[in-house]
């Protein structure tokens, strides 16, 4: 089967779904809305602009345009990482720390994928390569973002806990285990949860979108394993790489706890 | 033998002290005039300008983690990461011996540390920084939590290691207690210290110096 073009009447008869919401919402007073009409129209704007934006990219044969495609979304991941905290470092590692944890993540994950499993051709394709970096940045960002935040809240909270340890004889590594394992564990929950659930209690968006567009299901299913597989490592080597370089930034060379450096 | 020179951290030093192998010096102040500070940054736990040696070797001149062992600080109110007492300690530790040296019940080891009072996980942290067998002890109100029987034995405790040839730091509110540890008595004022003797340690102005805490 074919799966039929949408028309702009067909969006607006969804559309009406949502004003059909909102105009509940302010019958019933629950105050949403406005913001709910909002979102709605925010949601239209962003994704029909990323359509056209992705549709000049699939266009043009340049791989510079991919990366630089995937250089702004991998941006745009790290400052919302950056948002998440509510304690952060201060100067360039507020940024810097989220964001290179999510670099180094991305890469290994979708060179590791484009080279031993998705045989692409050119490597770079980027109807493959861009939704690819989407759902795999999604999954960075969570890891990255709640285990940092695990981590440097656990730093004050912990204060004596770490200090104790320093103060008889261990290293920063070893004192900032305990802490480091549980913004890990932390960054980890959700991709446990969501492969759990994947197929029982939820059909992952992926696959429903990919039987839309017409896949066969059991194909779709298959691709679906594979991607929620990626996601896993994505959150964890994110998650490790963040805490591994907040242990160092929260701490100096002569293994010292440094709150100072945080804000 | 702990030397401290030039010694500054914040509004606090040049400070300069010695302290032989055996001898304990008590150091006494106002709360917040920091105290704690330079215990601090006798064990390199914060950044800090000044040297300190031991036996001659420098601080700086090995890794923190080796210095921490020798030199080593026990904090008022010490942390706890794991969840039981026994997590804590060595594995080979006789806790039927250990414990009882302060009061303690052995049975505690095996409780959650989130259970304990606080004197009693005063008395653990210091017995746990003991197992170091640290050449100095920087210790920051080793008894604020504990009473009058307590006292005594960690005082005991404590006497036993100064035999040894332990240099022990003392920082302490309790004038009375300064006087039975240590030999020779500081008081930090203004960022500086200063040799106090014993009478002035005991009169009126330390006097109110306890109440007030």
């Amino acid at each position: 089967m074919n799966t039929p073009l949408l028309s702009y009447a067909d969006l607006l008869f969804g559309f009406l779904l949502v004003l059909l919401n909102s105009a509940l919402s302010f019958m019933l007073n629950v105050g949403v809305g406005r913001s709910l009409l909002v979102a709605a129209l925010r949601a239209t704007a962003q994704l029909l602009l990323v359509g056209l934006i992705l549709k000049f990219v699939f266009g043009s044969s340049s791989p510079w345009l991919v990366l630089a495609v995937i250089l702004v979304m991998t941006l745009l991941a790290a400052h919302e990482v950056r948002s998440r905290q509510k304690k952060r470092f201060t100067g360039v590692w507020g940024v810097g720390v989220g964001a290179a944890a999510t670099a180094v993540s991305m890469v290994l994950v979708l060179s590791y994928t484009v080279v031993l499993i998705v045989h692409s051709e050119p490597w770079w394709a980027p109807q493959l390569i861009i939704p690819l970096v989407g759902i795999v940045l999604g999954s960075v960002m969570n890891g990255v973002g709640i285990s940092l935040n695990v981590f440097n809240t656990g730093l004050e909270r912990e204060r004596n806990a770490i200090e104790a340890q320093l103060a008889l004889g261990a290293d920063r590594r070893q004192a900032l285990k305990f802490l480091q394992r549980n913004a890990l564990r932390s960054g980890l929950i959700p991709i446990v949860n969501q492969m759990s659930a994947a197929g029982v209690i939820t059909l992952p968006g992926m696959m429903t979108g990919q039987i839309l567009a017409g896949m066969e299901p059991y194909e779709a299913a298959k691709y679906q394993i594979l991607v929620l597989f990626l996601l896993a490592a994505a959150a964890g080597i994110g998650a490790l790489a963040a805490t591994t370089l907040a242990v160092r930034r929260a701490t100096d060379d002569r293994d010292r706890l440094r709150l100072d450096r945080l804000s | 033998m702990l030397e401290l020179k030039g010694l500054r951290r914040l509004h606090i030093g040049p400070i300069g002290l010695t302290v032989e192998a055996g001898e304990c010096v008590s150091l006494s102040g106002r709360s917040g005039s920091g105290k704690s500070i330079i215990l601090r940054a006798v064990a390199d736990l914060d950044p800090h300008d000044g040297e300190v040696y031991l036996d001659g070797q420098t601080c700086s001149s090995m890794p923190a983690p080796q210095w921490r062992r020798m030199v080593t600080y026990v904090a008022a109110e010490s942390g706890w990461w794991e969840q039981t007492v026994r997590q804590h300690f060595p594995v080979d530790t006789d806790f039927q011996l250990l414990l009882p040296q302060l009061g303690l019940e052995p049975s505690i080891a095996d409780m959650d540390v989130q259970r304990l009072s606080t004197g009693e996980r005063q008395r653990l942290a210091l017995l746990r920084a003991l197992g170091l067998n640290s050449k100095v002890l920087l210790l920051d109100e080793p008894t604020s939590a504990l009473d009058h029987h307590s006292v005594l034995l960690v005082e005991a405790l404590l006497r036993q290691r100064m035999d040894q040839g332990v240099a022990i730091l003392l920082v302490t509110h309790d004038s009375e207690q300064a006087l039975r540890l240590a030999t020779r008595h500081m008081r930090l004022h203004q960022g500086m210290l200063e040799p106090i003797d014993a009478e002035a340690l005991a009169g009126p102005e330390a006097g109110m110096e306890e109440e007030g805490q």
